[in-house]
């Protein structure tokens, strides 16, 4: 399994043909206190860039984007019912979606872990 | 997600390196470089200030002192510019009053304080919105009579200390501040330091703002935090705070195209201002009054758990988009979003129900009473 990151503070673990996709603790840190998220319905086809998630916290509304093409496999209803899980565990129990992987070729758009935390370093 | 600012362009308060210190994260408000939030976060930082005292660095807020020859000319000159009633605001007294335009719209809502001294009468100290000071003092110096000058404090700094125990931690280094009733005000010394207390603030709970000097801020905001029952909040309390409780923001609630009667605060229009008229916008104020205004400010609550936010638009159930939001969010201690917008008179019933959209849902709400929160501001015991 390798996990690659997006500029918009997501993470993508990828097994094979399927992804699963949360925010960064840095994206969790900068929110502050997570009250709500709202989740795709199983099946909805999502290409790279289109708005997978929705996540507020007290001041502010974020969107979650699929960092590459595929279908949402599963979401993480959890998160629904207990919000402040992202902030808790946001890399680990508070993965938004899992999604097949459409297009692999769009993994080399991410960065490895390195490259994030080099990323995160700038901001 | 994160914002890019000219850091170098942002003014700072007196108590900047404190801010910085205490971990906060700074973000650019009014011009200012501000604390949004400390480590705590917001959530923590709202229950904090409900159930115990928070201190917030308000400076970056506008003081300035009215003077003129006698209490009756300036009362009078800011009478001219306002819908309240000033001439017999008693020593030591403070009212929360608007700046109107020629159409009745607000230009700034703000805090007119009468010195406690009769030394000092003539006198009215302001406090005004960090955004709109320049607004309003050049509006001051147009239309005020040359008897009464504007000078503009700069040497100041603003500290709110507010909940249940704020009080009790002022007055452990100004016993005074105990004695002050609700919307009183007086000056004091804290720790051995002249500052000037007024019991308010704009979280619906008890507490006082205190204007201090801006070199002696930092010593202040110290030995207060020194306490264990104070902690300091940022800006996002401040927001979360001030929507339960019910109060307007600035530039948000209301602006220069809302009256005082759509906004919902005739509380700041007396009884001789609402019958003898004579601010800018009467006619207009005084036939919604009369008459019931056309659109009015109300809260909002939700059923779900998705928060509405400003610009959201109001709809009648499976009906017509008929008002926006002008503030929302999660509100902390009711648990729930909650919102405030405006809506036609006739859908403006607490209970009406309606729909907030978001992100092309409908989302349903119910007009609420306002506060959302009991206010908890001190009421001095009958002596």
């Amino acid at each position: 399994m390798t996990t690659y990151y997006s500029k918009d503070h997501e993470w993508i673990a990828v097994d094979g043909d399927s992804a699963t996709i949360g925010i960064t603790t840095y994206a969790q840190e900068q929110l502050g206190d997570v009250v709500y998220v709202e989740l795709p319905e199983a099946g909805k086809a999502l290409s790279q860039g289109d708005e997978a998630a929705v996540v507020e916290s007290v001041k502010a509304a974020s969107e979650v984007y699929a960092p590459i093409d595929g279908e949402v496999v599963e979401a993480n209803e959890a998160l629904v019912d207990e919000p402040a899980k992202v902030n808790e565990d946001p890399e680990g129990a508070a993965w938004f979606i899992k999604m097949t992987v459409g297009n692999s070729d769009q993994l080399s758009d991410l960065m490895d872990e390195a490259a994030y935390k080099a990323y995160v370093e700038t901001l | 997600m994160a914002e890019t600012v000219a850091d170098e362009d942002l003014k700072q308060t007196p108590l900047h390196d404190l801010h910085v210190e205490l971990g906060a994260r700074m973000v650019p408000f009014a011009g200012y470089s501000m604390p949004v939030q400390y480590k705590a976060g917001i959530m923590a930082e709202h229950q904090q200030t409900r159930t115990k005292a928070g201190l917030f660095d308000v400076s970056h807020m506008g003081q300035a002192l009215l003077t003129g020859p006698d209490h009756e000319t300036t009362a009078r000159a800011l009478e001219a510019l306002t819908p309240s009633n000033f001439v017999e605001l008693g020593h030591g007294r403070q009212r929360y009053t608007v700046l109107l335009n020629d159409e009745g719209g607000i230009i700034d809502d703000l805090m007119v304080t009468r010195p406690l001294s009769e030394d000092e009468d003539g006198k009215l100290m302001l406090v005004v919105n960090a955004s709109r000071k320049d607004v309003d003092y050049a509006h001051l110096r147009d239309r005020l009579p040359e008897n009464v000058t504007l000078d503009v404090i700069e040497d100041r700094a603003l500290i709110a200390v507010q909940g249940p125990e704020a009080v009790a931690a002022v007055a452990a280094h100004a016993p005074q501040a105990a004695d002050l009733g609700f919307m009183s005000a007086a000056p004091m010394e804290f720790d051995g330091i002249d500052c000037h207390v007024a019991r308010a603030g704009y979280t619906g709970e008890d507490g006082v703002e205190m204007s201090v000097p801006a070199g002696a801020a930092e010593a202040i905001a110290r030995a207060l935090l020194a306490d264990d029952r104070v902690e300091p909040i940022g800006l996002g309390a401040r927001d979360s705070l001030r929507l339960e409780a019910g109060l307007c923001l600035y530039g948000h609630d209301i602006d220069e195209t809302t009256s005082p009667v759509e906004g919902a605060i005739t509380f700041c229009m007396q009884k001789r201002r609402r019958e003898e008229g004579g601010f800018p916008g009467d006619e207009r104020i005084q036939a919604e009054l009369e008459n019931g205004p056309g659109r009015v400010r109300v809260g909002l609550r939700l059923e779900g758990k998705a928060p509405a936010r400003e610009g959201a638009e109001i709809a009648l159930p499976d009906g017509p988009v008929v008002g926006t939001v002008t503030s929302g969010g999660f509100a902390p201690t009711v648990g729930a979003p909650i919102a405030m917008g405006y809506v036609p008179a006739e859908h403006s019933k607490t209970g009406t129900p309606l729909e907030l959209i978001v992100r092309g849902k409908r989302l349903p709400a119910t007009v609420a009473d306002t506060p959302f929160v009991p206010n908890r501001y001190y009421r001095k015991p009958k002596a």
